[in-house]
């Protein structure tokens, strides 16, 4: 089933359809998912009108399916994205993005004197508060919020 | 026998820290036991601390165990840009435990992930301190007969003091009274006193350090007030003398109350304060080489049964 705002933007055969994506975190999305290296066509709605959100944010991905930490990454900047597995027309699968318990490889930790920043090696970070994105680092165990946090 | 790293206070349950200081109470009876006979103690000190480094090789050879490591991080390969998996994994191949100090925070929480021998946290930069934190636990248990229900007043750099941070984490468990007696500058961060609103710590805030204030305290836990600490170098000169304690302040206070400090002291403790029999500091740092005793012998998986044996 299309919704209006979908069919203001071309309808997908195959591929993923991100939804209610918050305008301001639009940008850092497209660049998480480092859509601009991506040759398959991209739709990427700007500014549409959204119910739940007033405005919104939308991209449609062709023939991409995309793996658990590839939309781990966008949780931390857009936590309520929705996510439809389009094939053939159809939506065959919906997913809600959201943030895990463990961001691992993700976020940088902003204490420069933390090992992960010295060390070649993987990020982990607990997440504290899954509501206010509160995280900390599992090495040095500092806390970061969502405002201070840096995506590698 | 079981590996267990000793890297974080706050990992560590109540009964785990009663347990600990059981085992240390056991090695202040007979420091001298040869039960770690054949094995090896790897101090890597990534930064020069003499203290902990001197305390934790006394315990090692009070054990019977032998020591190997460095001093100077300079004179080894992390100079020459090897990673810090490396020198661990290196090190495994030798020593059957390590011992490390290092100026990354985090640095042996990576280690233990990666070494295959247990690794034990001797400072880990301004993040955690645990076996100071074991020993300050120990000392207050040792003078007061008990953990619990304690008036504890920490005095000085609350700020930047590592110190001060874990043993109010560690404290958390035995329904402790602080007093935060600190300057503007260096007052007790939100995040911490957050962590005792949420775990139920009363907590009292003061800039003065007076003998009124310090009348009901069983234990005055001093810090040193660093110079480099102030961005403000008036306000240095303001407060550095506003916070030390002289041995006129302890005549009206509590019977049972000990003066703790981690060492090194500067002036913030009068040594006229030395010969008063509340002054705990000397004798502090000597229940830091039975704590780190028991330290060794748990990560390496010995327990209190096979020590007592």
């Amino acid at each position: 089933m299309h919704t209006k705002q979908e069919l203001q933007v071309a309808a997908l055969e195959n591929g993923t359809v991100i939804d209610h994506i918050p305008c301001e975190n639009l940008f850092t999305v497209v660049s998480l998912l480092q859509l601009e290296k991506m040759h398959s066509n991209i739709t990427i709605g700007f500014n549409l009108d959204s119910k739940v959100l007033g405005k919104k944010g939308i991209i449609k991905i062709a023939n991409k399916i995309f793996s658990d930490d590839e939309i781990n990454r966008i949780a931390v900047v857009a936590p309520n994205v929705k996510l439809n597995i389009i094939d053939n027309y159809q939506v065959i699968e919906k997913k809600w993005v959201e943030l895990p318990d463990e961001l691992l490889g993700i976020v940088k930790c902003n204490n420069p004197k933390c090992i992960t920043n010295n060390e070649p090696m993987p990020t982990k970070f607990h997440v504290i508060n899954h509501k206010e994105c509160l995280v900390k680092c599992h090495y040095c165990e500092k806390e970061q919020t969502r405002e201070e946090i840096t995506i590698l | 026998m079981k590996k267990e790293s000793f890297v974080s206070i706050a990992e560590l349950s109540k009964d785990k820290i009663l347990y600990l200081l059981e085992m240390s109470k056991e090695f202040e009876k007979t420091p001298n036991r040869k039960i770690l006979d054949g094995k090896i103690v790897a101090t890597l000190f990534f930064e020069p601390s003499t203290r902990t480094r001197l305390s934790f090789e006394t315990a090692a050879n009070r054990l019977g165990a032998r020591v190997i490591g460095f001093t100077d991080p300079k004179a080894t390969s992390s100079s020459k840009g090897e990673t810090l998996k490396d020198t661990v994994l290196m090190v495994s191949n030798y020593a059957d435990i390590i011992v490390m100090r290092h100026y990354l925070e985090g640095a042996p929480k990576y280690a233990s992930e990666k070494a295959p021998v247990p690794i034990i946290n001797a400072g880990d930069g301004a993040n955690q301190h645990p076996s100071q934190t074991m020993l300050d636990l120990y000392s207050i248990q040792k003078t007061q007969g008990t953990l619990e229900n304690l008036n504890i007043f920490l005095v000085g750099d609350l700020k930047y003091g590592r110190t001060v941070h874990s043993l109010l984490m560690a404290m958390r468990h035995f329904n402790p009274t602080f007093h935060f007696i600190a300057p503007d500058e260096l007052k007790m961060p939100e995040e911490y006193k957050l962590y005792c609103k949420k775990n139920n710590i009363r907590y009292v805030e003061h800039t003065e350090f007076t003998d009124q204030i310090i009348a009901d305290a069983d234990i005055l836990y001093m810090t040193r007030i660093q110079k480099e600490r102030f961005t403000d170098l008036m306000e240095y000169e303001h407060v550095k003398n506003s916070y030390v304690l002289r041995n006129a302040m302890l005549a009206n206070t509590r019977s049972n109350l000990r003066v703790l400090h981690p060492l090194p002291r500067v002036n913030e403790i009068d040594h006229d304060v030395d010969n008063n029999p509340k002054a705990y500091y000397f004798q502090q740092a000597l229940n830091g080489v039975y704590v780190r005793q028991a330290i060794i012998c748990d990560t390496l998986g010995l327990s209190l049964e096979t020590i007592k044996d």
